[in-house]
């Protein structure tokens, strides 16, 4: 179990994280969800020990991770997966590793295994694809059968054979027992993937939800309809609210089939009527738009 | 602590620039020897046996240049690669990372010193023939041994730079700030303060071990005010090592 508790850390007058406190559960895959900069990494690096926070802290199972003897045992961590040395061999990498917490170097081997990369263990990593970084520093992470993993965009870089690995991956682990969180500014890519979400933005925590939750409470479904005078088509309608957004507009409260029904009681031509099912995406895009902290001029 | 320093070992030894650096550095040492002692060969006086040895080892300031630039890597090369957040995840108790990253270092480097300046001082001698010195003289085995000694202070002196500046030219440049630069700056000032200084500035005091002439320090004296400075730096680069944001 992770606990963070009103962990903040701030450069200067920029907060980077700001007040956030959640509970990691085990046996589940929890998804850490932000724009970039959102504050997913400083935050999984002062989890981790590596950055001090300003104010507040966490925990892995009722301790601060410095704290651990040999925390590789304990909790495992992909970060940053380019972080190697190019000269040394994915072996010798993983053997310093293994060695500092007292692992047998047989892991080496298991890890190598598990993550594909037996093959090329004694290759220097300078010549490794950004997907065998990856596998890599997922295999680093494994190294001391951990209880708690955390994985920073695990699937930045790989193919689409490797994702669907590394989901499986995760799906494995959680339901291993283990505390799973993952880190991405993909939904779609959590959608398959979490049972739960923690959602900051700006450093500050905008959603801690179950998945299904998550969408419920987000963005509803709409009706997106084009026609020559979507005024008169408002004035037509029974009920339900009717936003412009652009060349369109957005009917919420009412299906589809009553907006049809009454545009062609009206007369009205409709070019184009179609019902957006709430999705995820949807629900995150709503939710994150205000804290992003890059956006382009239109949206 | 084993494990630690298995670790720091495997680090240490899967580089390959380690092993060509040590190289190097043995070809240095060996190389100025000869070539001194060559020149010395050909003069007709009388030399002390300090003086040859002293010849033999007329590397040491280049050879702790070395050294240094080693010690300085071992730790920025790390930062350079963002390994060095890997490190911390595995050893979050960042003082015995850096302790068992200084003992691996300076257990390995003083094995290669030793024998470097043995190397060296033996091909001296060599080419000195029957002038040569031996190393049952007074003075000759604390000069070759503090030879090594020396070198692998400078070691880790540079490892604690590199930790203070996390950057590799910048701690090289450090290194030679601090062991070159400063022994000329500090006998410029004025009023007789540099010449009283002098003898306690790092590398002054430092190769005091290594020299036959009489001095203000002895010899263990020197380099105990090296180890010193050493120490000095090592306690900084704790400090902020502990401190800072990884």
């Amino acid at each position: 179990m992770i606990t963070a508790a009103n962990l903040t850390k701030r450069y200067g007058r920029t907060f980077a994280v700001n007040g956030l406190s959640f509970t990691v559960k085990s046996s589940r895959v929890t998804g850490f969800l932000g724009p970039n900069g959102a504050g997913k990494s400083t935050t999984m690096r002062m989890i981790l020990g590596l950055d001090r926070p300003t104010a507040g802290g966490a925990h892995i199972d009722g301790r601060p991770y410095r704290e651990y003897e040999q925390p590789l045992r304990k909790a495992g961590a992909l970060l940053d997966a380019k972080s190697v040395h190019g000269g040394r061999s994915a072996r010798n990498h993983l053997l310093y590793l293994a060695y500092s917490n007292g692992l047998p170097a047989s892991r080496v081997g298991e890890v190598l295994e598990e993550v594909g990369l037996a093959s090329v263990a004694d290759r220097r990593l300078g010549g490794f694809s950004l997907g065998m970084f990856q596998r890599l520093g997922i295999a680093g992470a494994l190294l001391g059968d951990p209880e708690v993993l955390l994985f920073d965009e695990p699937v930045n870089g790989l193919d689409p054979e490797g994702i669907l690995w590394v989901r499986t991956l995760l799906r494995r682990l959680a339901a291993e027992g283990r505390t799973v969180l993952v880190s991405s500014h993909l939904m779609s890519e959590m959608a398959q993937t979490a049972d739960h979400l923690i959602v900051i933005g700006k450093g500050r925590l905008l959603a801690d939800a179950g998945v299904s939750d998550f969408i419920g409470r987000g963005s509803q479904g709409y009706v997106r309809v084009r026609c020559a005078d979507t005024a008169l088509l408002a004035s037509h309608l029974p009920e339900g609210n009717t936003t412009a957004h652009g060349d369109h507009v957005r009917i919420t409260g009412i299906g589809a089939r009553a907006v049809g029904e009454a545009a062609a009681a009206a007369g009205i031509a409709l070019h184009e009527l179609v019902e957006v099912q709430p999705t995820l995406e949807a629900a995150y895009m709503e939710l994150t738009q205000a804290s992003a902290e890059f956006t382009t001029g239109r949206s | 602590m084993i494990g630690l320093l298995r670790s720091e070992w495997i680090k240490l030894r899967s580089i390959r620039s380690t092993m060509w650096t040590m190289a190097g550095l043995v070809v240095v040492m060996i190389s100025f020897a000869y070539l001194n002692s060559a020149i010395a060969s050909r003069q007709a006086e009388r030399l002390q046996a300090g003086e040859v040895t002293q010849m033999a080892l007329g590397a040491a300031p280049f050879a702790s240049l070395i050294v240094a630039s080693l010690g300085v890597l071992a730790i920025s090369s790390e930062y350079r690669t963002g390994m060095i957040r890997t490190t911390l995840l595995a050893v979050p108790r960042r003082g015995r990372m850096l302790a068992a990253k200084a003992t691996t270092f300076a257990a390995f480097t003083l094995v290669v010193n030793l024998l470097s300046c043995l190397a060296a001082f033996l091909v001296g001698q060599a080419v000195l023939g029957s002038r040569g010195a031996s190393l049952e003289e007074p003075g000759v085995l604390r000069m070759v041994a503090g030879c090594a000694l020396y070198l692998t202070g400078a070691g880790l002196f540079g490892l604690a730079l590199g930790t203070l500046v996390r950057h590799t030219a910048g701690g090289v440049v450090a290194v030679i700030v601090t062991l070159f630069v400063l022994p000329q700056l500090v006998g410029m000032l004025p009023n007789g303060a540099g010449a009283r200084l002098m003898p306690y500035v790092t590398s002054v005091a430092g190769m005091r071990i290594m020299s036959s002439a009489p001095g203000v320090l002895t010899p263990w004296a020197g380099f105990g005010v090296f180890c010193l400075w050493i120490a000095a730096a090592a306690l900084a680069a704790l400090v902020l090592l502990r401190g800072r944001d990884a």
